[in-house]
């Protein structure tokens, strides 16, 4: 008798570690009673930034914010859709990814629709985002996501994508560092006289995800065939062996046989390319806004400046991948609605955004802000203009035809596929696509 | 005297290649412990391959320090300690059950487990966690659950058949002293069937260890993370740093290897069991 | 009550195993029929999956094709360097006690720290491996190891150079139970050692040899820590069977990640099976008694 009462013991002890650590997960998601707003982020360069504005929050208005940061992204978004699946999402949260995985959160009912919060007072807080920005947390009447119009997140900054130079390469090579290249021919000249001149890499960047080349790529396409063509491309109408499309994909065999490319380009993360880039390994970079604080925090002597897409055409003009970089939702089950939306409003407001910009020097997604900017974003902070971004297009590229056009162009740099068959193959995969 | 010439001229062939194949195994650590006591600079100038001239112990600072080596090291000591403790004392039960006790279904469910090594499951890590994420366990109790069951079927495979070659007379004996049967697995057998389990334990500790994809799937924290998902992070973090990267991969190789060579015949045997079974 | 008693012995096994393998064993099953965002319940799609995996995706016949191209060179290349090194060894018996210990530190390390530590030697500004090749006057050889189409053979061959000990321990044990009398008595026959070693030593290895070509289809179809440490995919040049399941789950496709799951376990499953029995057709033929 005695060892069965052991042996009981053992399996209660098993029983209470699975029933103990499963009350732990599901507590922690809210405990309205002392009005405590807890706040899901990927941001690990702005976690510091986001303690002060809690504690600035919680002496205003004695709330509670909790900021907790899940990083890397990809784990973060893991994070995001298994608390969905459990039910235990935060007050506030943000989420990465395609428009389709936000779409299907909001069909799921996870998120409010903060369209009357917007509205209210003449649409006075619609109105001071940039349109660019909060444009993809913006689901219009009949889109093709089948979720209620409306407005669904609040961007909290601005992100755009651009070329970023190495003024000091620049000048060891004798070009002139504020005269930077406006088309193709002139930026791979200049990367390969760096090159030449000091032994350095003309051109580094984190190709071996693949977005990062698929973002450049369409940049060129846009600029070289036009939105309107482009688009269609994307409805099936012009197929991706087209020759502007073939033209764009011999960049790449340009870029390559230029010899400018840092080595094993294909293989890198965007990581090891900012660690490159701000080491003053090569000449130019391609990277978002964000990278000026990460520069910052890797060599904060590291004298560069943006760049906007060399134009490879006259015919179209040059559009940014960019909009809004990171923005936050409302769960919309939480019983702190109210709270977490004005929370929301009071870090859009421009003391808040100021603040932002000094601590982490990322671009606002509201206006008025200019005279804060840093010289090094104003540049970019003009082009607001020019963004376009898939979020904001009617319709998006399947994720199968991403993946294989990424993965082609990839080759294309590795040199072991050719312009014409990778888009053979990237055309046959969007016909079953189709088909499906 | 042609012989002996042959002979000596055979045994040089032989030696040069082995001694190539070793050397490929071993210059690439030695470089790596080398580099990690570099200073950046030095490194860069001489790509490591001399020794280091004034060596440092920065890199090992900062990799532990900044870069939460120590962290993640611990973590892996804990889930690794945990992991292979549970798998023990149930392997070894399930083992003494299955080599000397009677029940119902005994050998449908020994042939369970059999069955469990023999199929490869691809993909087990997949429905494992999304079960984990149902059951809310997502968490370190969860992964040591999910990371016994992963050396279960093998250790009580291996225990069993060495219970089975063991004679039952020390067990008679102490069940005529009047112990009840926990007592004699716990006094009589266990003691009895070391070696094996220096093998298992040996086999699991190494397993857990090394383990990858359901850590990296799981653990969304730092303080979670256990030491191979942790080097991937510092390692992403510091590229450029190369004798930072040294130091943190030697951290983590270093203790393996000094455990390897002081119990080389537990970790062969312990790494090749899996090849008992065929 | 006796018989319940004796059950509980193994109850905690039995709990964990049917928790964490009989469940999720079922579970891979039903997932691969189903389809989800991992946010909405699943809803059943039929057989679409697999028509997806099989059909739709280019790419997973691409990731056979590497998991494959892998596993050959692990198949030839690593087992016969692991073979030619046990002979050797089997030979040299007062250093093979050294030897053994050399061979096998690398299979004991992790698959993430062997990938970084090459990724590191290959890739890292300027190229370390090829600064090295020049160094010994091999400048020649210097090549872009990860950034070009070698791409895959380089990851095969570190894949063999971190498993090549591993089979060598298994063949030198392998080797180690045949008893001398025998090639003693075919010396005295006036064998050759050409003809010892085809009479004797590869007869009697046959076992061994099949576990070992088993074990090494099964461990490098299912590798994957260490490619994605070395070259993260590289374009899908790399990418293998298990990377893609991988991706999946993390992109949310779990009825995809699955179905890829059961297929490659069924082909894993075919083609051990098949090695087997051939093996033992060899055995037959050879007129070796199996044991």
């Amino acid at each position: 008798m005695k060892h069965s009462f052991r042996f009981m013991g053992f399996l209660g002890i098993c029983f209470l570690l699975l029933t103990i650590s499963g009350c732990n997960n599901s507590t922690q998601a809210s405990a309205p009673k002392e009005k405590k707003l807890v706040i899901w982020h990927w941001m690990n360069d702005r976690q510091a930034a986001f303690n002060t504005l809690a504690q600035k929050y919680k002496a205003e208005t004695g709330v509670t914010i909790e900021f907790k940061l899940f990083f890397p992204p990809d784990i973060y978004s893991q994070k995001v859709i298994a608390a969905a699946r459990a039910g235990s999402l935060p007050e506030i949260f943000g989420i990465l990814g395609e428009k389709s995985t936000m779409g299907s959160f909001i069909k799921a009912k996870h998120i409010a629709d903060l369209t009357p919060y917007m509205e209210k007072d003449g649409a006075s807080w619609k109105n001071s985002f940039y349109p660019q920005a909060l444009d993809v947390n913006v689901f219009t009447t009949a889109n093709t996501y089948g979720v209620i119009p409306g407005i669904y997140g609040v961007p909290i900054d601005t992100t755009i994508m651009g070329f970023v130079a190495s003024k000091a390469l620049l000048q060891k090579a004798g070009l002139d560092p504020n005269k930077l290249p406006g088309t193709f021919d002139e930026f791979v000249r200049e990367a390969k006289t760096v090159q030449e001149k000091t032994g350095k890499n003309g051109f580094v960047c984190g190709w071996g995800e693949g977005w990062l080349v698929n973002c450049m790529a369409t940049e060129w396409a846009i600029n070289l065939m036009g939105e309107d063509k482009f688009i269609k491309t994307i409805k099936g109408e012009v197929p991706y062996t087209d020759k502007d499309w073939l033209e764009v994909f011999t960049l790449f065999v340009k870029l390559k046989d230029a010899g400018i490319l840092n080595a094993n380009i294909t293989t890198m993360i965007n990581k090891e390319s900012e660690d490159a880039f701000s080491k003053e390994q090569a000449a130019f970079s391609f990277n978002g806004s964000w990278s000026v604080n990460v520069y910052k925090q890797l060599n904060p002597d590291l004298e560069y400046s943006f760049f906007a897409l060399p134009k490879i055409s006259n015919n179209f003009p040059v559009k940014l991948w960019g909009g809004a970089g990171s923005s936050f939702m409302v769960n919309n089950t939480s019983p702190l609605k109210e709270e977490a939306v004005n929370f929301l409003k009071w870090i859009t407001a421009k003391n808040q955004q100021d603040f932002l910009i000094i601590e982490t020097n990322n671009l606002p997604s509201i206006k008025g802000c200019e005279k804060t900017l840093p010289p090094i974003l104003s540049e970019l902070n003009s082009r607001m203009g020019q963004l376009t971004h898939p979020n904001i297009w009617p319709c998006n590229e399947d994720s199968r035809v991403l993946e294989i056009m990424n993965q082609n162009l990839q080759q294309i740099v590795m040199g072991v596929k050719k312009p014409r068959d990778a888009a053979k193959e990237i055309q046959e995969v969007k016909e079953r696509v189709k088909k499906q | 005297m042609y012989y002996r010439v042959k002979k000596i001229i055979t045994l040089i062939i032989l030696h040069t290649f082995l001694l190539s194949i070793a050397l490929s195994c071993i210059f690439p650590l030695l470089w790596m412990v080398n580099a990690s006591f570099k200073h950046e600079t030095e490194f860069r100038s001489d790509y490591g391959l001399k020794l280091a001239q004034n060596p440092t112990i920065e890199n090992y600072k900062s990799a532990i320090i900044e870069g939460k080596l120590g962290f993640y090291f611990l973590n892996s000591v804990w889930y690794t300690f945990i992991t292979v403790l549970l798998i023990v004392v149930i392997s070894s039960l399930a083992a003494y059950g299955f080599s000397r006790l009677e029940f119902p279904g005994k050998n449908i469910i020994f042939f369970m487990f059999l069955a469990a090594m023999m199929i490869p499951l691809p993909a087990g890590f997949v429905p494992v966690y999304i079960l984990l994420n149902k059951l809310h366990l997502v968490n370190r109790i969860g992964y040591v659950f999910a990371m016994t069951n992963m050396g279960l079927s093998l250790s009580i495979y291996l225990l069993k058949t060495f219970f089975d070659q063991l004679p039952r007379d020390m067990e008679d004996a102490a069940r005529i002293d009047g112990c009840n049967r926990l007592q004699i697995w716990w006094n009589v057998a266990l003691p009895l069937i070391a070696p094996a389990l220096a093998v298992v334990i040996i086999f699991n500790a190494l397993t857990v260890w090394n383990e990858f994809v359901l850590a990296s799937l799981m653990f969304t924290e730092d303080k979670l993370m256990p030491l191979q998902v942790g080097l991937m992070e510092v390692y992403n973090r510091n590229i450029i740093a190369h004798t930072r990267i040294m130091a943190s991969l030697t951290i983590a190789a270093l203790p393996i290897i000094l455990l390897y060579l002081k119990m080389q015949k537990q970790f062969i045997k312990g790494l090749t069991a899996g090849a008992v079974v065929g | 009550m006796d018989k319940a008693k004796n059950f509980g012995f193994i109850l905690p096994a039995l709990l964990i195993f049917s928790i964490f393998y009989i469940y999720p064993f079922i579970y891979t099953f039903v997932l691969s029929f189903q389809r989800g965002d991992g946010i909405y319940t699943s809803e059943w799609v039929g057989l679409a999956n697999f028509k997806e995996v099989l059909y739709y995706d280019k790419n997973w016949g691409r990731a056979l094709y590497n998991g494959a191209f892998i596993t050959f060179w692990a198949l030839t290349f690593q087992n016969l360097l692991a073979f030619a090194l046990a002979l050797g060894v089997d030979k040299a018996t007062r250093t093979g006690k050294i030897y053994r210990v050399v061979f096998f530190i690398l299979p004991v390390l992790s698959e993430i720290i062997i990938g970084l530590l090459i990724r590191e030697i290959i890739i890292s500004d300027p190229g370390i491996l090829n600064q090295w090749l020049s160094r010994i006057g091999l400048g020649f050889a210097a090549r872009d190891w990860l950034g070009s189409g070698l791409v895959l053979l380089t990851t095969s061959l570190v894949h063999c150079w971190k498993g090549f000990g591993w089979a060598f321990v298994i063949i030198l044990a392998g080797l180690q139970t045949i008893p001398e009398q025998l090639y003693e008595a075919a010396r005295i026959d006036g064998a050759n050692a050409w003809q010892q070693f085809c009479r004797i030593t590869i007869p009697l290895l046959m076992p061994v040899i099949a576990m070992v070509l088993v074990l090494t289809i099964l461990g490098t179809m299912q590798a994957f820590a260490m490619i994605l440490a070395l070259t993260r995919g590289a374009g899908g040049l790399t990418e293998v069977p298990v990377m893609k399941i991988y991706n999946h789950l993390r992109g949310n496709q779990v009825g995809l990640a699955c179905a890829e799951g059961v297929i490659l376990g069924i082909i894993l499953i075919a083609v051990s099976f098949t090695m087997l029995h051939i093996s033992k057709q060899v055995r037959k033929r050879w007129g070796v008694v199996s044991n």
